[in-house]
């Protein structure tokens, strides 16, 4: 029989002090939706399970229009789409969230540990990477900053020490004229790993594209960030014509393998139309015309 | 809605009125096409389920609710390998760990004697049903049964079961029947010998067996033909997909009595199989049948049964085992998956000249794919002279197949109907029209032989031709409509039935039929039209084996139908001794006594059901009756689709808009039922059509044995299904009762991918039409 030590931290210093003590062998449990199911298939070798949602830096939904929205890392998806403020703010964040599992799953499973779940086709990582979204991480030795684009290195693997925690992540304040969307694939309209995915912002200014940003799931290694696509917005008239050529941008830039939820051919294809149809709405909710 | 009606409409006897919270109650119903004659007062009402309440409630008990005294808890270790000998299983160390009971594995079953055993619906060696319940000197797939263990709990029995130590010996896998039919591909069964027209040859193969149809002369019939179309399918393997996972508890008593629990389409079955494979009576062993959640044909065969008898045997005390869903995928079913190629030669009027058709089926592991029901059924709907159907039954390195909802039917449609459906493009003509001029009719002579009785085919086309689907207009771009024709049977089979008059005027009714669509209501309302009584004053059971005459499997279509019959047997005999009972009242002979609507009167003397049962004691005591039945007569069923799709060409999604689902039920006993079928049947056919397969990596494993990622419909993947029933009484039941609950998975694929091929113009010769697979056939087209 397999034994389990499980904590409850009230703290974040007890938090940091548990992973300190544990490294390795410790992790940490929000909504659980990913590591019980892992731990169950016996994936995963840890014999210590941090709780960290009794410690309230994870837990915490605050945005500031100075610095914009601090993220809990164990917030879980149904927060974030019952609070006013961030669907306003932030509906690509809102896009992903509302389509992560079903509802009894959204009432556990958090943005953070999504992204610690270093999955290529975690839904939450690319508009996360699209908003240009920070991760705010801890350990008892101190604090460190790491892009979302830098977090996930591996399947299952993200930039983490033994002893660090994610903490919470920052979406910087939108930019006026700004849009943002997150699509995905799935072969049913429920209950599915994307088959690809496209976060997407983009900032409007006189008619033309002033920047992009577009990231793809489920076709390389980790959630990937496609600066190519962003570079044939940048200054181009807002219009099918430069979106064509980001969503290019984004199919050539794609590494997908084949299995079987897709084969490389078709999500390669898929990132071109999902790219294009994403960044469509991003326009729109920037308030541009396609014309 | 109502199309045409060709003789008087039944009428509903339910009472009109309000159900509790207020909202109207659906009292009537409309049957599309009525041929029955007959009026009925219980008979196509809608009455409350008499299980209604434990189902809602979750009170109803599964079997893995059960929880005996003592209880041991099991686990299978199962073969990580596609083919591989055997060289050595090593249980000792997992013997050796605390909290194990014992082990066992096929040195624990007796030698298979050489001879045929029944399994449900039909005959196989028992050879092959003993290889299946624990591999014996090879695994012949992914997930088959090597070894089982009994422990304190489940955790304990993971670990041991994973702590024997077997020493395979990979051999070359075959997951296709194409691949499995080479020349050069290694025997799975040494032994196998092929069987051919009927005959057992001495050719060893991994075919085992071929039939071959033929009638008139195909090839003067393609010479004679106009447009002649020729195309070959492919069909993944597809799971039954049922939300309980098998189950079961085993005691075996000190005195040698076995009692088994279990979730099974057939009690009786269990009961026998296990009986041959353990070599005991069957008196000796009773089965109890838990409520079932869904089987699908998938619940017919014997899996873990003899297993947990065998552990329960060791131990000495109760042993338990549930499937996990992963167990479910590897170890149990599969429907086959198919390779068909199928020929039509029409003329420029319409008339099909020739059919011709060659079906391969995967019967994994062991004989028996269903491909025969498969070559019957592939051109049942058509009335054509000249005909030739091969069959192939080969086994493959995949699960041991199962039946799954009229097996073998839905691959061969697939073929047929696409087939059917371009020779009427090609001509200019309607489809619906094509297949009205050449539809099967009494007298129509099926390819492998009978002639048809009264059948419906030609009702259902027109209840299709006439719907007002077929005639509304498409919304929008890549937007297409198709239909498709299936056929599947109604056997009889055996059944008992006994009813027990009480003294407040109700009636207990004991059955032996698994309920899986509602059948206690079905069967006890065809009791209560007898008695002249209401439903819901008939209270229904389905028992053990030891508590009811010998009952078939639940399968075949036939509950309603024979067990439904067994029922109004024992009605009428309840009936006579009630007459009997009234003239010992009135001292008048039993045949002054009339009956009707469950009043009973002689001579100005009258007396309601009620009342009489009340008297009992006083007119010669208790009043029960028992039937059995054996019955001929039995009625098959066609079903039709229409479907409109529309297609994302750029992701190859298909999003399913409307669906109607038409069939011919001979007489819907419970409409809501029958329509519960019909949607259910339509569901899982749009799964196979669209979504599911068996994704098998290089070496032989299955890759998606979950339910995120094998992928049945959700409810957000479906439209409404809008039913139509159409009523050609069969002359051969009481009531005129058509077997209803299969035949309705078998045209979704054809018409799905008719309504494909309208809306983008790609031709899908294979299962399933993921969106991959649409894309990639929509960017060659």
């Amino acid at each position: 029989m397999h034994w389990i030590d499980y904590f409850r931290p009230a703290t974040l210093e007890a938090c940091l002090e548990a992973f300190a003590e544990h490294g390795a062998s410790a992790r940490a449990l929000a909504g659980g939706t990913d590591l019980l199911v892992q731990m169950r298939a016996g994936r995963l070798a840890n014999n210590v399970v941090v709780d960290v949602k009794a410690v309230p830096e994870l837990n915490e939904i605050r945005y500031d229009p100075g610095n914009g929205l601090t993220l809990g890392a164990a917030v879980p998806c149904y927060r974030i789409y019952g609070d006013p403020t961030v669907r306003r703010e932030y509906p690509a964040l809102i896009d992903s969230v509302s389509m992560i599992g079903g509802t009894q799953i959204q009432g556990r499973a958090s943005v953070g540990g999504n992204l610690c779940n270093a999955s290529p086709s975690a839904d939450a990582v690319p508009p996360l990477i699209a908003l240009g979204a920070t991760c705010r991480v801890a350990s008892v030795a101190g604090e460190r900053e790491i892009p979302v684009e830098d977090f996930c290195t591996a399947p299952g693997k993200n930039a983490l020490g033994e002893r660090e925690v994610l903490v919470s992540l920052n979406l910087p304040v939108p930019s006026p004229g700004s849009g943002a969307c997150y699509l995905r694939f799935i072969p049913r309209n429920e209950m599915d790993i994307a088959v690809a995915g496209a976060g997407v912002s983009v900032r409007l200014a006189n008619g033309r594209f002033d920047s992009g940003r577009v990231a793809l799931a489920a076709v390389a290694a980790t959630p990937l960030l496609v600066p190519e696509a962003g570079a044939a917005l940048s200054g181009q008239p807002v219009g099918r014509a430069a979106i064509a050529a980001a969503a290019a941008a984004a199919k050539a830039s794609a590494r997908p393998i084949s299995d079987m939820r897709g084969t490389a051919e078709y999500r390669s294809n898929l990132c071109e139309v999902l790219t294009r149809r994403a960044l469509e709405t991003a326009v729109e909710r920037a308030g541009g015309t396609l014309g | 809605m109502s199309t045409s009606t060709l003789e008087p409409k039944s009428t509903s006897a339910a009472p009109a009125g309000k159900s509790g919270n207020g909202a109207p109650r659906r009292d009537s119903y409309e049957p599309n096409m009525v041929l029955a004659t007959q009026t009925f007062d219980v008979v196509g009402t809608r009455p409350v389920r008499h299980d209604g309440a434990d189902k809602v409630t979750g009170r109803a008990l599964y079997g893995a609710d059960l929880a005996l005294a003592g209880t041991l808890h099991g686990a299978i270790l199962r073969s990580p390998h596609a083919h591989a000998r055997i060289r050595s299983v090593d249980t000792s160390k997992a013997e050796q760990m605390d909290g194990v009971h014992a082990v066992v594995t096929a040195d624990d079953l007796p030698e298979a004697e050489d001879k045929l055993v029944d399994v449900g619906e039909g005959d196989t060696r028992l050879s092959y049903v003993h290889g299946n319940v624990l591999a014996r000197g090879k695994v012949l797939y992914q997930g088959h049964a090597v070894a089982a263990v009994a422990a304190r709990n489940q955790h304990v029995a993971l670990e041991a079961a994973n702590a024997i130590v077997v020493d395979y010996e990979p051999l070359p896998s075959y997951m296709t029947a194409p691949e499995a039919m080479a020349a050069d591909a290694e025997l799975l069964h040494s032994d196998l010998r092929m069987k051919e027209f009927g005959e057992q040859t001495d050719k060893p193969s991994n075919v085992a067996e071929h039939f071959h149809w033929t009638a008139g002369d195909v090839a003067e019939g393609f010479a004679g033909s106009d447009v002649v179309v020729e195309r070959t399918f492919d069909t993944a393997t597809v799971h039954q997909g049922y939300i309980e996972p098998h189950n079961v508890t085993a005691l075996w008593n000190h005195d040698g009595r076995l009692h088994i629990w279990c979730s099974t389409q057939g009690a009786f079955v269990v009961r026998d199989v296990t009986s041959k494979i353990l070599e005991v009576p069957v008196s000796n062993i009773k089965v109890t049948p838990m409520e079932i959640g869904g089987g699908f044909g998938g619940k017919i065969p014997v899996y873990m049964e003899p297993v947990a008898a065998l552990l329960s045997r060791k131990t000495g005390r109760p042993v338990k085992l549930v499937m996990s869903r992963e167990d479910v995928f590897t170890g149990t079913g599969p429907t086959p998956g198919s390779h068909v190629r199928v020929k039509v030669g029409a003329t420029a009027d319409g008339k099909i000249q020739a059919l011709e058709a060659t079906l391969a089926y995967e019967a994994g592991a062991y004989p028996g794919s269903f491909v025969a029901p498969g070559g019957m059924c592939v051109f049942a709907a058509y009335d054509c002279a000249n005909l030739s159907v091969d069959c192939y039954d080969v086994v493959v390195n995949k699960p041991s197949s199962a039946a799954y909802r009229a097996p073998g039917a839905t691959q061969a449609a697939f073929a047929a109907e696409q087939v059917i459906d371009e020779v009427a493009s090609k001509l200019g003509l309607d489809p619906v029209d094509f297949r009205l001029r050449n539809a099967a009719k009494e007298g129509t002579r099926r390819a492998d032989g009978p002639k048809y009785r009264r059948i419906g085919c030609e009702e259902v086309l027109q209840a299709v031709r006439d719907h007002p689907h077929y005639a509304a207009p498409l919304a929008g771009p890549n937007q297409g409509r198709g239909v498709a024709v299936g056929f599947w049977f109604n056997v009889g089979l055996e059944s008992s039935c006994t009813l027990n008059v009480n003294t407040d005027g109700t009636v207990h009714l004991v059955e032996g039929s698994t309920d899986i669509g509602g059948t206690r209501t079905s069967i006890a309302m065809q009791a209560a039209e007898v008695l002249g009584i209401a439903a819901e004053e008939i209270l229904p059971e389905v028992v053990d084996t030891d508590s009811v005459g010998f009952t078939s499997v639940t399968g075949g279509s036939r509950t309603t139908f024979a067990t439904g019959w067994a029922a109004h047997d024992a009605a009428q005999k309840i009936v006579a001794e009630m007459r009997a009972r009234a003239a010992k009242l009135w001292s008048v002979e039993a045949d002054q006594v009339q009956h009707a609507k469950g009043m009973y009167s002689s001579n100005g003397n009258s007396i309601g059901f009620r009342d009489l049962a009340a008297l009992s004691s006083k007119t010669g005591g208790p009043v029960s009756a028992t039937a059995t039945v054996k019955p001929r007569g039995v009625g098959g069923s066609f079903a039709a689709n229409i479907v409109d799709v529309e297609v994302d060409p750029e992701t190859g999604k298909v999003e399913i808009l409307r669906f109607t689902a038409v069939q011919d039920v001979g007489k819907a006993v419970h409409p809501s039922y029958v329509e519960g079928q019909m949607q259910g049947g339509s569901t899982q056919g749009i799964g196979w059509a669209l979504n599911e397969e068996y994704f098998m990596g290089a070496d032989g494993t299955m890759e998606n044995s979950s339910l995120l990622d094998y992928r049945m419909p959700t409810a957000l993947d479906l439209p409404m299904i809008d039913t139509c029933i159409v009523e050609v009484a069969n002359p051969g039941h009481p009531f005129g009762v058509r077997g209803v609950g299969e035949a309705n998975i078998v045209p979704p694929p054809a018409a799905i991918a008719n309504a494909i091929h309208r809306a983008v113009g790609a031709r899908m010769q294979r299962l399933p039409m993921s969106p991959p697979a649409v894309w990639a056939e929509v960017a060659e087209s």
